[in-house]
This record gives C-alpha cells, sequence and structure tokens, in this order.
C-alpha cells in the first residue's frame, strides 16, 4: 500500500516560551522544534502498515522552512521520500486553509491511505486530516487507537477512542484518512543507518502555484481565524509557592498534608 | 441584528447532558452580547425527551430532527442532517460543546458549508465592538485570542466547562420537528460496538489520596520512589496520558478525558504539566498540590500549592520526612 503521512513541526514540550514583540505569537529564536507528538505514532503506524503490505510511505509536511528537519526525521525513520509545503504564501493558515493545500499534494501522488496525528501541539485544532479526507471525498476517523486492515485491502477496522475510558469499533471503506492518537504502537528510534539514508532521499518542494488552488483559499488568506495576542492564562486562584531546599519543601508539604488537608494518620 | 446563535446540542440515550446545557448557556450569553436570538438543535433517534427539556429553557426555538439512522453516531449521519439545516438557516454562529464526538465531525461540517471553524473556544469577549474569542495554545501554556474574518457562518466548539450549564435561563420555547434526509446517505462508517479500553479495573474514583504522574517522571524504571509515596499515602497512583502512551503505567490508571474523572481530598501532581486534558479529569480535587520543573506549566492555574523542582529529588525528600514522621 501507498501511504502518505502528515507531520508537523512544533515546539518542544518541555520549551520556555516567550511572547513576541508584537504579541501575536511566540517568540521561536531560541526554541527547540519537535515532531508532533500523535505525529510520531502516525509515521509508525504507516510503516507497520508499508512493511506488512509491502508498500511505501511517503511524508508530507506543510510549514515554514525550520520544519525540513522534522521531514528528515521521518525520513530517518523510513518513509522513502517526502513533499514539503513551505511557501510562505501557504503558511499561517486555519485547519481549513492547511488541509486543503495538504490534499491537494496528496491527490498529485495517489495513494491508498492517509494518516495523521490526532492534534498538534501548538495550535490543537485536531481538525486537519479530517479536512484532508473532505477535501478528496474520503472517509476518516480522529482519535484511532487500532487499525485492522481488511484481507482484501478494502476496508479497516478503526478503533477510536471515546469519553470515560470507553473505545468504540468500526469498519471503514479504503482509502481513509486516520487520525492517530497517542499509544496506538511504541515508535522506533531512527538507526544511524536510517540517518544516513535520509540524506540521499528525495524531499520534493510544492510550492503555492503547483497545487492548481485559489491563492486566495490558501495559508493566511485563506484562513477564516487570526491570531490577534497571546498572552499567559489567567488564574481563578493564585497558586501558593512553596520554596526552599527538597528537605525544607519535603517539611511544609507534610505539614500542609497533616494540617490541611488531613490525609497523614 | 445579526444572525442568529444556533446551539447543537449533544445527548446520550435521548437525554441532555451537561455539556449539552453547557452549549445552550454559550448561545443565550452570545446571543445576548450581539442583541439576537438562540435557537437550539438537537439530533438523534429518540430524542423527544430532549426537545421537551430544551423547550423549558430561554430559546427562540427548538429544533428536533429524528432519524433512525441517527441512533448511533457517524459523520456521514450527523453532516447530512446538520449540514441543510445550517444552510437553511443562515445563522452567524453554530456553537457545539468540544466533545470526542463533535471533533470527529466538526471540521468536515466546516467545510461541507465553507463555513469558519473554531475549536475549543474557552470564552468570548467584545473588544472594540468586535467579537474575540479566547482558545488555549501551546498545551494550555498560553490562551490566544482571536478574531473571525470572512463571510458565512462560523462553527464554535466549546471547552467543558467554559460555560457553565447552570447558568441557562429558563423560558419557554416553541418545537419544531425537521425531516432529515438520510435514506440512502454514506454514513461513512459501520459501527460495530462500543467497549471498555482498558483490561484492568482499577477504580480510582474512591481514592482520597491520589499521587498522579505526568511526562517528567521521565520513564518507567524511575516510578520506584513515587510508588513508595503512594505506599507512604495510603494512596492510588495515577497517570497522564502520556505515561500511559509510553507503556509506563497500565491506562486502567489514566486520569483525564479518555480516562477515569476523580475527585480526591488531595491530588499529588508530578511531572505532569496540565493538559486540558488531564485538568477535565481531577480539577474536582481538594487540595492539589503539583511539582513541575516548568513554573509557567498550567497545572499551576489549579494548584493549592505549587513547587518549582524536580520531583526526582523532591519526592525521595517526601518520602524521608513521611518516615521520619511515622517513626516520629
Amino acid at each position: 500500500m501507498k501511504i502518505a503521512v502528515c507531520v508537523k513541526q512544533v515546539p518542544d514540550a518541555e520549551a520556555r516560551l516567550r511572547i513576541r514583540g508584537d504579541g501575536a505569537w511566540i517568540e521561536e529564536e531560541g526554541v527547540t522544534f519537535v515532531l508532533n507528538e500523535t505525529d510520531t505514532y502516525a509515521v509508525e503506524e504507516a510503516l507497520q502498515i508499508a512493511e506488512r503490505t509491502g508498500g511505501e510511505v511517503i511524508a508530507f509536511c506543510l510549514g515554514p522552512e525550520r520544519a525540513r528537519e522534522a521531514v528528515r526525521k521521518v525520513l530517518a525513520l523510513g518513509a522513502a521520500r517526502a513533499v514539503f509545503l513551505s511557501e510562505p504564501a501557504l503558511l499561517g493558515g486555519d485547519a481549513l486553509a492547511t488541509g486543503r493545500a495538504l490534499a491537494a499534494a496528496i491527490r498529485a501522488e495517489g495513494v491508498d491511505l492517509v494518516l495523521t496525528g490526532s492534534a498538534s501541539t501548538d495550535l490543537g485544532f485536531a481538525a486537519t486530516g479530517s479536512v484532508i479526507a473532505g477535501e478528496l471525498g474520503w472517509p476518516h476517523a480522529w482519535l484511532v487507537v487500532g487499525v485492522e486492515l481488511a484481507e482484501d485491502r478494502k476496508s479497516v477496522r478503526v478503533t477510536r477512542e471515546m469519553e470515560s475510558g470507553m473505545n468504540e469499533s468500526s469498519r471503514i471503506a479504503l482509502p481513509a484518512v486516520l487520525q492517530v492518537q497517542g499509544g496506538i504502537n511504541q515508535p522506533r528510534y531512527a538507526s544511524l543507518k536510517g540517518i544516513m539514508a535520509a540524506k540521499r532521499k528525495e524531499i520534493r518542494d510544492v510550492a503555492a502555484g503547483d497545487l492548481g488552488i485559489d491563492p486566495s483559499r490558501l495559508g493566511r488568506a485563506g484562513s477564516r481565524l487570526e491570531t490577534v495576542s497571546v498572552a499567559l492564562p489567567v488564574s481563578g486562584r493564585e497558586v501558593e509557592w512553596i520554596e526552599g531546599d527538597a528537605a525544607a519543601v519535603a517539611a511544609a508539604l507534610v505539614t500542609k498534608l497533616e494540617q490541611e488537608a488531613k490525609v497523614l494518620r | 441584528m445579526s444572525g442568529q446563535i444556533w446551539a447543537v446540542v449533544q445527548q446520550k440515550d435521548g437525554r441532555l447532558q451537561r455539556a449539552g446545557r453547557e452549549t445552550v448557556a454559550a448561545a443565550q450569553a452570545l446571543a445576548r452580547e450581539l442583541g439576537t436570538t438562540a435557537v437550539a438543535v438537537v439530533l438523534g433517534d429518540g430524542v423527544a425527551g430532549a426537545g421537551s427539556e430544551l423547550a423549558g429553557m430561554a430559546l427562540a426555538g427548538v429544533r428536533v430532527v429524528e432519524h433512525s439512522r441517527l441512533g448511533a453516531y457517524t459523520p456521514g449521519g450527523y453532516l447530512a442532517a446538520l449540514a441543510p439545516l445550517i444552510r437553511a438557516g443562515a445563522p452567524a454562529y453554530v456553537l457545539f460543546a468540544h466533545t470526542y464526538q463533535t471533533v470527529d465531525y466538526l471540521p468536515r461540517l466546516a467545510q461541507e458549508l465553507d463555513a469558519g471553524l473554531l475549536p475549543e473556544a474557552l470564552g468570548f469577549q467584545k473588544v472594540d465592538g468586535e467579537l474575540r474569542w479566547t482558545r488555549p495554545v501551546l498545551g494550555g501554556k498560553l490562551h490566544a485570542q482571536v478574531r473571525t474574518v470572512g463571510e458565512g457562518p462560523v462553527l464554535v466548539s466549546l471547552q467543558s466547562g467554559a460555560f457553565p450549564a447552570d447558568a441557562v435561563q429558563a423560558g419557554s420555547a416553541p418545537v419544531e420537528q425537521v425531516a432529515a434526509a438520510l435514506d440512502g446517505v454514506d454514513l461513512q462508517r459501520e459501527v460495530l460496538g462500543i467497549e471498555s479500553a482498558a483490561e484492568g479495573t482499577v477504580d480510582l474514583t474512591k481514592a482520597e489520596v491520589i499521587v498522579g504522574v505526568g511526562r517528567g517522571i521521565g520513564g518507567q524504571e524511575k516510578l520506584g520512589p513515587v510508588e513508595e509515596l503512594t505506599r507512604l499515602l495510603g494512596a492510588e497512583l495515577a497517570a497522564s496520558r502520556p505515561v500511559v502512551d509510553s507503556g509506563w503505567l497500565p491506562r486502567e490508571r489514566q486520569v483525564g478525558s479518555s480516562g477515569q474523572t476523580v475527585a480526591p481530598k488531595l491530588y499529588l501532581a508530578l511531572g505532569i504539566s496540565g493538559a486540558i486534558q488531564h485538568l477535565v479529569g481531577m480539577k474536582g480535587s481538594g487540595m492539589v498540590i503539583a511539582v513541575n520543573k516548568d513554573a509557567s506549566a498550567p497545572i499551576f492555574k489549579i494548584a493549592t500549592y505549587g513547587v518549582v523542582g524536580d520531583l526526582h529529588e523532591v519526592v525521595p525528600a517526601l518520602n524521608q520526612a513521611l518516615q521520619q514522621r511515622a517513626a516520629g
């Protein structure tokens, strides 16, 4: 099977964030960027299905030039080649504009299955994969924690996470888009051999003009959402900080547990 | 006067749930803010009860969409039922609860209607006469103020708890049955069944004290001191999603939107950053003590006491202090 996997590069979860001068986003200088967490599971799932079916994985990424590093990582993990959309006219879009562009690039490759992560950890729209499905006219499933390919490869049995610890199983016809939740598999690490091999793999740059879409429907211009500013959340109640070395903190906590929470016997 | 505000109200087994009432409360508040009226829509199979509940709320109307093919949720069924209705009614905003079900189909509904999509809103306010929405970004570390541009309705999903359900204004609303043309529609999914995700049966909801660990634990082999602390406190051990996904603790110990919802007297959050998916599962706790290296971690926004530090230093020290007290 020919499988597309869509990935995004996002700030590391542990990164210290500073708000940019204009207040509209974070200062990217000094921030470590990584492959979006659920995307790593999507990549692993794509590789496993390709390995079982004797197919190949093509990575798709829409993002600024820095994201080329994330694309290289997916190639090092085992994707055969990549398609990269980094032209500024394609950036800054909402999920609808971004999904539109990715779907056009995927359509040009003619794949049997598209995998994405369930949500990005930066904007968190949790929507790009289903928008891609809509553009392609395919079914989709969000929050997938299990994938079982039918023998005839015409459908897939999908387990989806629901609220309150329940899972739903369903059957979906292929081709389809599956938005993968964390924990579905154990993502592999890139081997040295894989990293070396990735250097020779093709990353094809696709420009906005190649997509056959009205430019006013792409990127920031095609977006219905506009971020005015970002700020630290306003807290409902002020946290009381406990400071000092580990022993002092421990002593203070024991007092809280004993006298306020009253949970020590 | 701008277009109406619609609330698409999620129901379960024909009854409204808290999430549905929250959606109505939000629609009423937004309609007041914009000087327009609010309408509720409920869809499913056997939802007359939910319709009558909505009829007792201050709304300009209630639309009930009944169809046997809407019994089990499918994206194809919901799209085919909602898209023509919204297209014909042309509301300014359509509000939904940001549930797993909504997230599954809302992007496709927005796409089909060429509508705007604003997921996971926490609230709105008028700034210089313009409506601005707040939504979390970067794992909740920051909140973004966003505005919508362009023509056509905007579909907004609202984070759980953003608009309290008890703010719903009572009233009397006319109920209208709406026919849905679903025969022959591709449901896009054949639902086979629903089962429990976890194999075990650990019940965290009865625990008085819970020690929750997050990504900051750094590995399964580092759990020893935390398990010792759990034993010393007579507590239950719980985990946030990344810990379970990494296989460090079993899924039956997961707290959060896809795990258990707990409200112990004390919740000790160790190395948990506090993504909203985790917070919704434990924010009802009596006292929250959070230990995290990052002072800007969202967990500190709901914590009673906060320690900025390394849990691998704080936990052994706490264990020692508890042992000394017990020996004391």
